[in-house]
């Protein structure tokens, strides 16, 4: 448990003075235009913000590269960066999940092609996979598929070593006694193995959606026309360090928010786990 | 064989052996055990750790196939699953993913009952054994006692023909365990099946079974002793220890038994 009170004050003050100080400190030191230049200043990165979410209201297409469904109007700049990168990330993460469990649920449950398998996997995951990304931009373009393509390469490998895992450890004497309460393979798989595996999926479920993201942004950053990567690149790219401090600030907001979907997901799901479960009934 | 007492299933010259985890040789766990069970009979068997108790009984479930031997389950050779079975494993296994009301009615609902009616069902059950208000609890928010209910509550709804129990007690403190056996012992006279209890309490054994045979020490072990249990039913497991026969009997059975756990227990010793 956290502590509530620090020397008589809430834990949340000390935070809130510590945040403070830090931006204080960092404001006083780039008084100096030499500091300034390399570190930004707090004040500038705040204007830059309030501009990116105020301004320049814009527009954003959604379709295939041929066709447009329909066309979002959109308040300010940022938004239709922000819904690029969401969008890449929810799709990274969909398509990488799914496809971790297909393969995690195979290769559980074939020890034969387990072992075919093995080394490649081995390979695969130890190969550094952000220099995928200029190979993904030239087969899908420098649309959002080829940022969905790099994070779905980091999204599998975890999502598919937690289901392997977790079909791998299901409990011998609970799936005995599935099966002498009479369930089929197509039972045990649906009753056993599924919500067993779920149950390891989702404790990787914060690194998984973490890493989409990751794979997002830096896919992004590698060459794209949207997104807040892009905005990062392009600021870089003038060495205007304000506009790519502002761009963290975004991305770390953004992530500490989708986390918190994660942990609400978790809760409401994984009810039947120990520590998960609603605190009125559990144990503690 | 054929006669007054129809046998619900036998165990025919059952030999298994393991191959050892370090490769190479392999372990002979149980050596030509007979044993039979006959419909409406309650018959535990006690022996020291680790003698193969629990491989018997995997042996009769049809989970584990033996190396030698076979298994007759009324009169039929056993082939897989022995579905006229009910097995109440001695660790957690409910599935931990499912409500206690889910976990009753899951043998229904694998069978094809529709979904109302294994959960009326199972409703029904989890008041026989005492926990009708508890349906929407998951295993973890349940205590040990509560959770050996909702298994027994699971295993006999599909209403078997004979129950395979290992140890299923052992993890409950003494009071709770002596409710438990009660209830059990009343379930059991209610609608009389073929029980095969495995223990290795000899007090439990005595004070629940129609007749205890005892395991010899492992390894090959085999059964050493079948002790008939002619005390009146109904009985209740604290009131009957005081029963002069029941000491008698105990004095008899531990004598077999002494021996074997004092064995067990040195090659325990020896293997650490």
């Amino acid at each position: 448990m956290q502590a509530r009170r620090l020397l008589g004050l809430p834990v949340r003050v000390w935070q809130i003075a510590l945040l403070v100080a830090l931006v204080g400190a960092w404001h006083l030191a780039s008084r100096n235009p030499q500091v300034a230049f390399f570190f930004g200043e707090p004040l500038v990165v705040a204007q830059r913000l309030v501009a990116w979410f105020t301004e320049n209201p814009g527009t954003l297409d959604v379709g295939t590269r041929e066709t447009t469904w329909f066309t979002l109007q959109l308040p300010a700049e940022i938004y239709a960066h922000l819904l690029v990168t969401l969008t890449e990330t929810v799709l990274a993460f969909a398509i990488g999940t799914v496809a971790g469990l297909g393969a995690g649920f195979w290769l559980g449950l074939s020890s034969g092609a387990a072992a075919v398998f093995d080394p490649y996997i081995k390979a695969a995951n130890a190969m550094p996979r952000v220099i995928l990304a200029p190979i993904f931009a030239m087969w899908f373009g420098l649309g959002i598929w080829s940022k969905v393509a790099l994070a779905v390469t980091l999204v599998f490998f975890i999502v598919f070593f937690n289901v392997y895992q977790g079909v791998r450890e299901v409990s011998a004497v609970v799936l005995n006694n599935a099966r002498m309460l009479g369930a089929s393979q197509r039972q045990l798989l649906r009753h056993v193995y599924l919500p067993s595996a779920t149950s390891w999926v989702f404790s990787s479920l914060h690194t998984s959606v973490g890493l989409a993201f990751v794979g997002a942004v830096v896919g992004e950053y590698l060459g794209s026309a949207r997104g807040v990567g892009y905005l990062i690149l392009q600021a870089e790219g003038t060495f205007d360090v304000n506009t790519v401090f502002a761009g963290i600030v975004v991305l770390t907001v953004f992530a500490l928010a989708l986390d918190a979907v994660v942990g609400w997901l978790e809760r409401r799901l994984l009810k039947w786990q120990p520590n998960s479960g609603s605190p009125g009934k559990s144990l503690y | 064989m054929d006669g007054a007492v129809m046998q619900a299933f036998s165990l025919i010259d059952v030999t298994c052996t393991f191959a050892t985890p370090n490769g190479g040789g392999s372990y002979v766990a149980t050596s030509q055990v007979n044993l039979d069970v006959a419909q409406g009979e309650f018959v535990s068997v006690v022996g020291p750790t680790g003698c193969g108790k629990s491989t018997l009984l995997n042996v009769a479930a049809g989970l584990l196939a033996p190396t030698a031997g076979r298994v007759e389950v009324f009169g039929q050779a056993l082939q897989g699953l022995n579905r006229r079975a009910g097995y109440m494993f001695q660790g957690d296994s409910l599935m931990p993913w499912k409500s206690a009301l889910d976990n009753v009615a899951a043998g229904l609902v694998f069978r094809g009952v529709a979904a109302q009616d294994a959960a009326r069902q199972a409703q029904g059950w989890l008041k026989r054994v005492g926990l009708g208000g508890f349906g929407d609890r998951y295993p973890h928010q349940m205590s040990g006692g509560m959770r050996k209910r909702v298994m027994l509550a699971q295993m006999l709804i599909l209403e078997p023909d004979i129950v395979l129990m290992d140890e299923p007690f052992s993890a409950l403190d003494v009071q709770t365990r002596q409710l438990m056996e009660n209830e059990v012992l009343e379930l059991w006279s209610a609608k009389r099946r073929a029980v095969l209890f495995i223990t290795h309490d000899l007090d439990e054994a005595i004070a629940m079974s129609d007749r205890v045979l005892v395991m010899s020490a492992g390894p090959a072990a085999h059964l050493i002793g079948d002790f008939a249990i002619d005390l009146p039913r109904p009985r209740d497991v604290i009131e009957i220890r005081a029963h002069p026969r029941f000491i008698e009997l105990h004095r008899t059975i531990w004598d077999a038994l002494r021996d074997e756990v004092l064995k067990g227990y040195a090659r325990q010793m020896e293997a650490h």
